[in-house]
């Protein structure tokens, strides 16, 4: 199994005829069992196709045309338009929307978050590149195209979070080749304010069966580690085992400065590398200082004999 | 990007927000000048985007115009913590009966922003926070619902204000709290908020901070308070190197090869995209090696790009060698970073072979990309080497070879055979 996406589900690509969206869409369409993309919008370009998928000029049109509801929206349209495009899949019945957009200011973030949570719906992003569920289903342009993903992503008990979209892949990879393959793997995105952060996924993971141990990519920024260390404290209901990596210890010396993604900077204490390096071990979690530490930290702690 | 305070002020009194009547100089004839329309004492604040300005003698109080001209003089003068000020802000001395504290941040977690009061002003919030948890208030809001007022006398109230001062605050917090949205702020602070001895309220001083995301939507207040683009305010300010770098990246527009961060040792990096630059950081840093920068490449830059960075760092005085590394990409693709980084070192007159300490980019086209560095004799891996161990052999090589200078190669100049454009 897997957590918020599977074989079964339906989305759309808003800005589909963008070249990135494009190249997206492709790639969506030819991993695992293939995609079901129901539809593309791109306003004014009703009546094209990407890819053999339809282009609608709203999503209304595109949930017409499907003849039901759609689950998911990956979203790739200009900052300055992302908000009001996430709105519109929510409003007309997306729960599951991927934005994949960087740059976009927090203002317009906590207005689409809070819509969502109105609309019982969920943000994966802004600024990531999306879930994965290895020989699945790939929504976003998480591991390139479909040959790429597969030679990174395997199927198996280890669900992966991270803030950096190419690091998922890097880690996802180091797992793969140590034999240990992947549930979910979820690019939750770099900026400062996430749709879906570690402590919003961990229940998911949770009460996923196949899920046995968790690994997580981190930066200095923001109190998601903290939130992280309080949910496992209070709210676990599946003790899973957890293996973080933390990048960026070199911006412990550079307060102020934004390296890597919008949302990392060291504005206060509990931004720093070692206060957040501390806070997870203080939950219980390993903390590797290196990628390649990472398998054997994994099959320590599930138990498994290397 | 952070404002100045008589920036911050000035978008205070913009909402509403009761300010004293301040004046901003350059000069110190300005300041008298200033002084003598206020009519009396006054404090001349030094206006840098730092903290400490108090410590380090940036504000300092005169009785007589006279004296406000000649403290300007001086602090107009001082840096304060690498910082010359923008220039001097003249506000009248005030009689302060009491200081309150109010601010407005994000909350991450949340998602929300939150308002933030305090009886006890002037100092710094978190130390109160920490201290007198009892004397803070807060309250989330809504970025979709309408705010009310309510929701200001609420936070005001929890730390026990009440009568005249309750009914006088909450309008100044709604004021703060609405323009935190409107404007984009990541931060807005009024501190201290004083209540003077004639019972009335203003801001003493304020801090702001805007996304710079929303730079572009916010060109109007931008352009009233004379910030130009070119402003970035950063942290720091950029280097030539740094600058340089920002013009490689606009180059063209395809993909990223920027974000550089001039340091100070002998190994260059080119390096991506986000996170993997994070990381190959951290690592060269781990096995003692000394990089001359920090960089990201994502997003398939041209080769000309790619180029272009890389000769950047190899001309950076200091550099020996170049790493060439990156987390697994998929968007990006092997083959152009190779050829950039290989005409970049030609161009040079250097041989690619000596430079490139390593190249160690798996993913997207790697077999072309490996293809091309084999013929020039470049030392790479795939992804079975992990990003430690080639940060690692990176270092070991510029060790080992460290008391050696490398001189260009004269034999190497020609740049033809990975000179084109490849057309993506």
């Amino acid at each position: 199994m897997s957590i918020l996406i599977d074989a079964d589900t339906t989305f759309i690509v808003q800005g589909i005829t963008g070249r990135e969206a494009v190249n997206l869409t492709r790639e969506c369409l030819d991993y695992g069992a293939g995609a079901k993309v129901v539809g593309g919008v791109t306003p004014g370009r009703k009546g094209r196709d990407v890819h053999g998928v339809p282009v609608f000029d709203t999503v209304e049109q595109t949930v017409e045309h499907h003849g039901g509801p759609i689950d998911g929206s990956v979203v790739t349209v200009p900052p300055a338009f992302t908000k009001d495009a996430v709105i519109e899949a929510i409003a007309h019945g997306v729960k599951l929307v991927v934005i994949v957009t960087e740059r976009i200011p927090r203002g317009d973030v906590a207005e689409m978050v809070e819509f969502a949570n109105l609309h019982d719906a969920r943000i994966i992003g802004p600024n990531c590149l999306g879930i994965i569920v290895p020989d699945v289903i790939k929504m976003g342009g998480i591991g390139g195209p479909a040959r790429d993903a597969a030679k990174a992503y395997t199927p198996g008990p280890v669900g992966v979070m991270s803030r950096s979209g190419g690091m998922t892949t890097e880690i996802s990879s180091t797992l793969s080749a140590a034999g240990l393959g992947q549930s979910t793997a979820v690019s939750i995105g770099g900026d400062a304010i996430i749709g879906s952060a570690y402590a919003e996924l961990m229940p998911l993971f949770e009460e996923d069966g196949t899920t046995e141990a968790i690994v997580i990519y981190t930066e200095p920024g923001g109190r998601m580690e903290a939130e992280l260390a309080r949910y496992l404290q209070e709210e676990s209901t599946r003790p899973l085992p957890i293996v973080a990596f933390m990048a960026g210890r070199f911006m412990d010396e550079m307060p102020g400065m934004s390296f890597g993604h919008a949302g990392t900077i060291v504005e206060g204490k509990e931004d720093t590398a070692s206060e957040k390096i501390a806070r997870l071990e203080s939950a219980g979690i390993t903390v590797a200082e290196e990628i390649a530490e990472i398998p054997g930290f994994v099959k320590d702690r599930l138990g498994v004999t290397a | 990007m952070r404002f100045f305070e008589f920036e911050s002020r000035a978008i205070a009194k913009r909402a509403g927000i009761p300010v004293t009547n301040y004046g901003f100089a350059t000069t110190a004839e300005d300041a008298r000048r200033i002084a003598e329309d206020i009519g009396g004492p006054v404090v001349i604040k030094s206006q840098v985007l730092t903290g400490g300005r108090m410590k380090a003698g940036g504000v300092q109080f005169a009785d007589t115009p006279d004296e406000a001209a000649q403290h300007a003089e001086n602090v107009l003068e001082l840096e304060i913590g690498g910082h010359m000020p923008r220039g001097v802000l003249v506000d009248p001395k005030a009689e302060v009966k009491q200081e309150y504290y109010a601010g407005v941040v994000w909350d991450g977690i949340r998602k929300q922003p939150v308002m933030l009061f305090s009886d006890m002003g002037g100092i710094d919030i978190e130390e109160v926070a920490e201290k007198h948890p009892e004397h803070v208030g807060r309250g989330h809001f809504s970025t979709i619902l309408p705010f009310g007022d309510y929701q200001a006398k609420e936070v005001v109230a929890q730390v026990g204000v009440t009568g005249r001062q309750l009914t006088r605050i909450t309008p100044i917090l709604a004021r703060l709290a609405r323009l935190f949205l409107e404007y984009d702020m990541t931060l807005a602070e009024v501190n201290p908020l004083v209540e003077l001895k004639d019972g009335s309220f203003v801001a003493l001083d304020a801090h702001m901070d805007m996304e710079n995301e929303a730079r572009p939507r916010q060109k109007a207040l931008l352009e009233e308070l004379g910030v130009g683009d070119e402003e970035t305010r950063q942290a720091r300010e950029a280097t030539a190197f740094e600058l340089a770098g920002e013009e490689v990246d606009s180059m063209d527009h395809r993909g990223v090869a920027g974000n550089v961060t001039e340091f100070d040792g002998n190994l260059g990096l080119v390096i991506g995209a986000g996170g993997g630059s994070l990381t190959l950081f951290d690592a060269v840093r781990a096995h003692g090696g000394k990089p001359a920068n920090y960089c990201e490449i994502g997003g398939n830059p041209s080769v000309r790009k790619a180029a272009g960075l890389a000769k950047l760092v190899l001309e950076k005085p200091g550099v020996d060698k170049i790493a060439v590394m990156m987390s697994i990409v998929s968007n990006t693709r092997v083959d152009i970073v190779a050829r950039g980084v290989i005409k970049a070192c030609l161009e040079l007159g250097y041989d690619p072979a000596e430079k490139i300490a390593i190249f160690r980019i798996p993913g997207a086209w790697e077999e072309e990309g490996f293809k091309i560095l084999e013929k020039y004799g470049v030392d790479y891996c795939d992804r079975s080497v992990s990003l430690h161990e080639a940060a690692r052999r990176a270092v070991e090589k510029i060790q080992s070879d460290g008391a050696r200078p490398s001189e260009p190669d004269q034999m190497r100049q020609t740049t033809a055979e990975v000179g084109g454009e490849t057309d993506v």
